[in-house]
């Protein structure tokens, strides 16, 4: 195989999953409204109840909104990553993950396609929100809209590659919900999307260790801070070693020879 | 392409599979030469789509040889998967999406130029007379003409070898009748070897060969007639009727 076929099977993939998107306009109208709602009520409503003291990278004292906006965005791309995990089930059992398979290109060169395929997708959701955001007083300095880029980047391959190895390791289509109780709500409420760690700390050292540990955290974080021109290093080190450990389990768990593909098929 | 005359598409030599400790494959062995159009009969439970996950390298077989030309598929898949086309038992078209755009999506996955590759598209669509319908979304497509878009699709790439797990599934008799028309064609004009898997006897071409897959083992294969033959029966149905009911101790030897 040559390098100009990976790069056909790469643009393949993607254009896919950017006609699929387009065509599926209620996922796409309902993976903004989510965040949104999140936005104009929630934060309208928790305004004067939480308060925030000065943090960085903020300057000045920030209204609620603003704070919660980079853990708003964190979750589309959450919710974006264990979407396409529900797409790659739903897809093992409809078939399509079948055809994806019988490529000839290498297996781990077809997830990974798949992953980028989907962090495409879930960066121009951001963008979309952080648009529509702006009319409710979140603006970021205008560097900042350039400087987030790659850490939506890279936030968006962690959760992605996330849901990938969830794939692989989901029997049954049904369990999305397990999925919704068991990943989506306990990483996004024990981050530091909706509130700062330091009020988290004050109430339970505990639940402030395991939001420290959770790499959800240091997703929202990292593009907390690449939203206003800084870098993380430690949030970014910790997405990138999640990422990193993440696709490698989903490589593992789609390998033929050792992969949990097989034994899946002998519980059906 | 290194395909010698006597090289088989298809040589499943040997092939054993179990799940855990349930044995679903037992020393499975059967060729397909280019030209031929072999039908995999067996009920359902057989042992055929499991058979096709291997031969397509989904997971990896656990004992025996399977080659596509002359390639191991454990070693050497990406030789042996640009050989082989597959029609799936499941739908696997994307809906929402025209069947060119279906089709271009397949042709990058095998990494097949843009342009050449809407060519064929437009070359194996009309094949199918499907040829006004190419901007048309698949969801306003009949179960048989998605079925015929999936051969298509699968012959984009320019395979020798067809795989066909029971696509006639759910298809009326003029959709299924095109089908199996088709494939013969394919394989009478141009040399294409196929594997047809059915439980449906009437699908087994009357001059062509059959495999006869029970209960993850071949009871027999062969030219229909000298199956037929062999067992003493009438016609196949009998024949197949006659090998499936043998007793165990028979059947074990």
């Amino acid at each position: 195989m040559k390098a100009v076929q990976y790069g056909r099977c790469l643009t393949g993939i993607v254009r896919r999953e950017a006609l699929r998107f387009l065509h599926q306009r209620g996922r796409f109208v309902s993976a903004l409204v989510r965040p949104l709602v999140w936005l104009i009520i929630f934060a309208a409503g928790f305004r004067f109840v939480l308060g925030v003291s000065i943090i960085a990278p903020y300057e000045t004292y920030v209204p609620y909104e603003v704070y919660i906006a980079p853990g708003l965005i964190a979750m589309i791309q959450l919710f974006q990553g264990m979407q396409s995990s529900l797409s790659m089930v739903y897809d093992r059992e409809m078939g399509s993950m079948r055809v994806l398979m019988v490529s000839p290109l290498p297996r781990w060169f077809l997830l990974v396609s798949k992953l980028l395929a989907g962090v495409i997708v879930s960066v121009l959701q951001a963008y979309v929100f952080l648009g529509i955001a702006w009319f409710w007083e979140i603006e970021p300095p205008v560097l900042g809209y350039f400087t987030v880029l790659p850490a939506l980047i890279l936030s968006g391959m962690m959760l992605g590659a996330l849901g990938l190895l969830l794939s692989s390791a989901i029997r049954q289509l049904e369990n999305f919900a397990g999925v919704m109780n068991f990943v989506i709500f306990p990483m996004f409420f024990a981050s530091s999307a909706l509130y700062p760690l330091w009020r988290i700390q004050e109430s339970s050292l505990w639940l402030y260790t395991i939001c420290r540990l959770n790499p959800f955290t240091h997703a929202v974080e990292l593009i907390r801070f690449a939203l206003y021109g800084q870098l993380e290093p430690v949030s970014a080190a910790v997405v990138l070693g999640s990422l990193v450990v993440f696709m490698a389990l989903a490589i593992y768990g789609y390998d033929p020879a050792r992969g949990l593909t097989a034994r899946k098929a002998g519980a059906e | 392409m290194s395909a010698g005359k006597d090289i088989p598409a298809l040589a499943v030599t040997g092939l054993s599979h179990a799940f855990g400790k349930r044995e679903v494959l037992k020393s499975v062995t059967f060729q397909i030469k280019p030209g031929e159009r072999v039908a995999l009969l067996g009920l359902n439970g057989a042992g055929k789509t499991t058979l096709f996950s291997l031969i397509t390298h989904l997971y990896n077989h656990r004992s025996g040889v399977i080659r596509i030309f002359g390639w191991e598929i454990k070693d050497r898949p990406a030789e042996a998967l640009s050989r082989m086309g597959v029609v799936f038992q499941q739908p696997t078209l994307d809906l929402e999406l025209s069947i060119a755009q279906n089709l271009a999506y397949h042709a990058a996955l095998h990494g097949l130029e843009r342009e050449a590759a809407q060519e064929r598209a437009v070359r194996e669509i009309e094949r199918v007379g499907l040829g006004d319908r190419l901007h048309d979304k698949v969801r306003h497509l009949s179960g048989g003409q998605r079925r015929r878009v999936e051969i298509a699709r699968a012959l984009l790439p320019g395979p020798r070898l067809l795989l066909l797990d029971e696509p006639t599934a759910g298809l009326d008799i003029a959709s299924r009748q095109f089908l199996l028309d088709h494939v013969a064609k394919l394989c009478r004009e141009e040399g294409m070897a196929a594997l047809w898997a059915t439980h449906l006897i009437d699908e087994v071409d009357p001059d062509g060969r059959v495999v006869i897959l029970h209960r993850g083992r071949i009871l027999a294969q062969g030219p229909v007639a000298e199956v037929i033959r062999q067992t003493g029966a009438a016609d196949l149905r009998a024949a197949f009727d006659a090998l499936t009911q043998m007793p165990k101790a028979e059947e074990d030897a």
